[in-house]
């Protein structure tokens, strides 16, 4: 059985469309690995090589990681979302409700999005505190650090923005104050809160505003930014590491 | 790439001009200001076309009905358009019925004979003087009159003097 599953994977390695896929031979030593994930769109901004200290087991190690694994379950859970919801009044509530109560399995769906998404806001909280406390802000990090403050400040205006969506008496209030301190602002408030809100109240355009915010826009934004801090994690000597009980390395 | 102080292209012209600019800075300089004026551009325009031009929100100026609606020492409040139509002795005012806070929509309490904000706990008097919570500024009053067939009319766009009342 395994024997006939290696001869299986040995002749599909040697196909013509396997070898216009994957172009190096297989990855059997150190050096074709390495190849093998700097020609990977998808893995050549991960190192080829971490340090075993690095892969440590601590309570706090995989903030960063839960944190892009809830962005990744939201994009999913959001997209199946989006295939019954209209960004309309007041046809929103009622797609909410809809979701709720009608259609299969949607109150989980809308759940798992609404519970991620708060979950989201509490990892990436923490994965700041620990890579503060940690002292990962500090040379060669610095420009990770901020990478990862707009994240964060992405991250709450993709809660922001998706808040208003099932447009109930928590979300219109909610952003009717949340618009009102925005415009408490010097000089630029009215006019951020004007553009924000497609108008002066809480309304149709607000809606249809914070959908495109909520679905493309912000998104879009965090996925860039995501992409450069893997990038810098990498490129910046990989993660933080720091002896159990000394001062930090790298 | 070129040095600028070499002789020029095969036909013998120069590549800087007097003043030492040569001629990659110069296109540079032109594409790049080009390009700079382009965005600029675009960037107003879209600002433009994300203001909208015609709102369909629920007009300021609007009817309150027939003055004898009201008793006196009253005070009323028109959910739809969110205003108090307060009616004493001395006659009438309109006073908002939005928070100067965050812009949460106030309750009239009878009982207490207090206009209070269920949002963040400001309380204003009848006239919207404010009691006491984080509101900064009175609730305002807005202009407040009678149109030709005798009915009252408010323009919430309009904010008046808090001793202004319309007598009866």
């Amino acid at each position: 059985m395994a024997a006939s599953f290696q001869q299986a994977l040995t002749h599909l390695r040697s196909t013509r469309v396997w070898k216009s896929i994957f172009r190096r031979g297989p990855a059997l030593t150190n050096r074709t690995r390495s190849v093998a994930v700097f020609g990977n769109l998808f893995l050549h901004f991960l190192p080829a090589k971490v340090r075993e200290k690095s892969l440590r087991v601590r309570a706090t190690y995989y903030l960063g990681s839960i944190s892009f694994l809830l962005f990744a379950m939201l994009t999913i859970t959001g997209i199946l979302l989006m295939f019954y919801y209209h960004p309309a009044t007041p046809q929103a509530y009622r797609d909410m409700k809809d979701l709720r109560f009608v259609v299969s399995n949607g109150v989980f769906l809308r759940n798992l999005h609404r519970l991620a998404a708060q979950l989201m806001v509490l990892a990436v909280f923490a994965h700041m505190f620990h890579v503060f406390y940690r002292g990962g802000y500090k040379p060669p990090h610095e420009f990770n650090w901020v990478i990862g403050v707009v994240l964060l400040l992405v991250t709450l205006f993709l809660s922001y923005t998706g808040y208003l969506l099932p447009w109930d008496q928590l979300a219109f209030w909610a952003i009717t104050v949340g618009t009102n301190i925005i415009s408490a602002m010097p000089v630029l408030g009215k006019y951020v809160r004007f553009q924000l809100l497609g108008g002066t109240i809480v309304g149709e355009n607000a809606l249809l505003r914070f959908y495109v915010l909520h679905c493309v826009v912000l998104p879009l934004v965090a996925i860039v930014f995501v992409a450069v801090h893997f990038w810098r994690v990498q490129k910046d000597g990989g993660l933080t590491v720091r002896e159990p009980d000394g001062p930090q390395k790298d | 790439m070129t040095d600028s102080s070499k002789p020029g292209n095969a036909a013998g012209l120069p590549k800087t001009t007097e003043a030492g600019v040569s001629r990659r800075d110069f296109l540079n300089e032109i594409t790049f200001a080009a390009l700079g004026i382009a965005a600029g551009g675009s960037a107003i325009v879209t600002y433009g076309y994300l203001e909208p031009n015609v709102l369909f929100e629920p007009p300021t100026k609007f009817r309150a009905g027939a003055p004898d609606l009201y008793p006196v020492n009253t005070v009323t409040y028109l959910p739809e358009q969110q205003v108090y139509i307060v009616r004493t002795r001395e006659g009438f005012y309109a006073v908002s019925a939005v928070c100067t806070h965050l812009g949460c929509i106030t309750q009239w309490k009878p009982e207490a004979e207090q206009i209070a904000c269920p949002c963040h706990g400001s309380k204003f008097r009848a006239d919207g003087r404010k009691i006491e919570g984080p509101a900064p500024r009175p609730l305002p009053h807005f202009s407040i009159g009678l149109t030709p067939d005798g009915e009252l009319q408010v323009d919430k766009l309009e904010t008046i003097n808090p001793n202004q009342v319309l007598r009866t």
